[in-house]
């Protein structure tokens, strides 16, 4: 039993988006303070919906975050859509579906490679990396910007996306277009392999704790966007319960709202997707899987990033066959499909880089009059917390810089999106 | 001058978009990161240097307590860009501008609203002085590009002042309000390649006011195409509250 006292104090953590704090106290032994502050502004977007046209709402709530805007755009009109009885054609579903792909890619791109990365090659940034490996960090690019140009021909960019719309698209991809798409995401296999080489090289650290883990789940495909909310520790709920798996609470240090499901916490993202629905993994994602020792169920939260690495591989392979699909098919322009009611309410959810989000909207008249969203990185820190406090008495005897990356790669490896989760309320439909 | 000017990257209250544009245009241009020296950019790198000439700030302004934290940039800076719609006018955050304070924070946070320090969202040059304005949500690639070029021959960044239909035309665009939509092109500064009306979107205003919009000519055109009053206000405050409430506030 160390009787050590330490405190660290992380201002304003780098390598993640927006502003957090750790603050750990530790006096004669004893775990005083374990805290991940969220500085960020608060940003009150559920508020600023309110009394506008129901079709604003997903350009707006695309902007609260410019590295998964797509998949709050994809949320709120798929809360939209329930609210309004709105049924999209197979054409709008399966060119969701591969935008989607494209978002996922370019956010685990970037926060493997750039973010993570680093700690793992002795650098502290992915620029001093673009000299000590310019092949890596040339390949991150490549590949990140086939993820965006991806996105750009099916909704005119990745932030914010352009042609999404309540029932589908404005724009259409030309099959070209397309075809030129899947002739990269085929060549991008090399880049892809080399990336799981790479992962499987860097040794993530030994620490795992046993939690719940969710994520939204379909029977026959690795679900990104509808489903049912699904849980490790058993049970699946409808999306439209999604208050009753998230029962969110306000904390002091926290401008975004903590949640808990089963247990004390819970962990949404890639990971959590990882548990909760390996065996719809493309076999490639599943040999991925294999080479980088990812076995479901995985509790080691630094794992996360390895099991963004399998997605990578998972949604290469599930872009190329949606462009099959849809090539198959043909690209027709059609209109949106057209609301059936103008007043009504709607949860919309999906599995956005960083986990499961909701959107719940409340309409009149085709005007919003009440919304709530629940963001993923809002989901993980309450867990994030149960992690830290059981890392830090098992890595006390190491010095306070150890301890403090030790903390630093804990929190990046859940990816955070802090100024996403900044916005939160507790409002009571009636 | 020295070798490579210092560059810094900042963000207040934003989705951190613009940054993320910013990471995307080195994909393109990655002799960019010869050029300059980066010595902050949380978001993306654990190096802190306080050394710098050039800061780009991305995000608008919303509680009192970032006031000094801007102040402090801008006595570091040489040049102090804005870098954005949320830095330039105050974004999409302005949207509550219109609303009543308490009552939004309320909202959201219930009977913890004081627990979260907050008010009216501004653009930073309501606090500071700004050098030059990169505008739209998010920037463009190019246009950030040639910002940086331009810095780095020791000229300002320079936006011509024309209406985004005049792009939208040399484009070859179909009209939007022909395809039943409306665009607040005819009011809002060019720059973006009309990139909304040209993936069948009309123009929402993210790169503000031309300097001599006609805001009755607009509200009555969007009149005539079938939108409410209130739907015109809706349109009209997507981006644009704080300038709209400035122009009515001169008359």
């Amino acid at each position: 039993m160390t009787t050590k006292s330490l405190k660290v104090d992380v201002h304003h953590l780098t390598r993640v988006e927006g502003h957090g704090n750790i603050v750990v106290d530790v006096q004669n032994g004893e775990l005083k303070q374990c805290e991940l502050q969220i500085v960020e502004t608060p940003r009150f977007f559920e508020a600023m919906l309110r009394g506008r046209p129901y079709t604003d709402s997903s350009h707006i709530t695309s902007r609260i975050c410019g590295i998964c805007a797509v998949g709050h755009a994809t949320t709120s009109l798929r809360a939209t859509e329930k609210a309004l009885g709105v049924q999209p054609s197979e054409q709008t579903v399966l060119l969701r579906k591969l935008n989607f792909h494209g978002e996922i890619l370019d956010s685990h791109i970037l926060h493997a490679y750039m973010l993570v990365a680093p700690d793992f090659l002795g650098v502290g940034s992915v620029i001093p990396l673009a000299k000590s490996a310019p092949e890596v960090v040339l390949r991150a690019l490549r590949m990140k910007k086939l993820a965006g140009d991806l996105c750009k021909a099916i909704s005119g960019r990745h932030t914010h996306p352009i042609a999404m719309t309540v029932g589908g698209f404005t724009h259409f991809p030309g099959s070209e277009e397309l075809a030129a798409l899947r002739e990269r995401l085929v060549a991008m296999r090399a880049d892809v392999d080399a990336t799981v080489e790479l992962f499987s090289t860097l040794q993530m650290p030994d620490f795992s704790r046993d939690t719940e883990y969710i994520a939204l789940h379909k029977p026959d495909e690795y679900c990104f966007i509808d489903g049912v909310i699904a849980s490790t520790d058993g049970g699946t709920w409808p999306i439209e319960d999604y208050r009753r798996v998230t029962n969110e609470t306000i904390v002091r240090h926290s401008s975004a709202k903590h949640t808990a499901n089963q247990r004390e916490s819970y962990m949404v993202g890639a990971l959590a997707r990882f548990n909760v629905n390996y065996d719809q993994l493309h076999p490639r994602a599943k040999a991925a899987a294999a080479t980088l020792g990812l076995k479901p169920k995985n509790t080691n939260p630094y794992m996360n990033t390895v099991a963004q690495v399998v997605e990578i591989v998972h949604c290469v392979e599930d872009a190329i066959r949606l462009i099959d699909v849809l090539l198959a098919r043909g690209i027709t322009w059609e209109a949106p499909a057209p609301p059936t009611r103008l007043s009504g309410e709607g949860v919309g959810a999906c599995d956005v880089p960083r986990g499961t989000l909701f959107h719940n909207y409340v309409i009149e008249d085709g005007k919003v009059v009440g919304a709530n969203c629940i963001i993923p990185t809002g989901q993980n820190l309450a867990n994030i917390e149960a992690d830290m406090r059981k890392l830090v008495p098992e890595i006390l005897d190491r010095t306070q810089e150890q301890i403090t990356q030790a903390l630093e790669m804990l929190v990046r490896a859940y990816d955070p999106c802090i100024s996403c989760s900044t916005h939160l309320l507790n409002v009571q439909f009636v | 001058m020295s070798a490579k000017p210092k560059v810094a990257f900042f963000e207040f209250t934003s989705c951190e978009g613009c940054q993320l544009t910013v990471v995307d245009s080195l994909q393109d241009h990655p002799e960019l990161l010869d050029a300059v020296e980066i010595v902050q950019f949380r978001e993306a790198i654990s190096e802190k240097g306080e050394d710098y000439a050039i800061a780009f700030i991305e995000g608008s302004c919303s509680r009192p307590s970032d006031e000094p934290k801007l102040q402090a940039i801008r006595q570091q800076a040489a040049i102090v860009v804005a870098l954005g719609a949320c830095a330039h006018l105050g974004g999409i955050n302005a949207i509550r501008n219109r609303m009543p304070l308490q009552e939004v924070r309320e909202y959201v946070y219930g009977d913890r609203a004081e627990w979260f320090e907050t008010y009216e969202p501004r653009p930073i040059k309501d606090v500071i002085k700004v050098d030059a304005v990169i505008p739209g949500c998010p920037i463009d690639r190019r246009e950030f590009i040639k910002a940086v070029t331009h810095l780095l021959q020791g000229r300002m960044p320079f936006i011509p002042d024309q209406p985004l239909c005049m792009e939208c035309k040399l484009k070859e665009n179909i009209c939007v309000y022909t395809r039943g939509k409306v665009c607040l092109g005819p009011i809002t500064l060019a720059g973006c390649d009309a990139i909304c009306p040209t993936y069948g979107d009309g123009c929402e205003g993210c790169r503000g006011l031309i300097a001599n919009p006609n805001i009755e000519a607009m509200r009555q055109v969007m009149h005539e195409h079938g939108l409410t009053d209130e739907a015109i206000d809706a349109k009209l405050s997507m981006f644009l509250t704080n300038q709209i409430m400035a122009l009515e506030e001169a008359g």
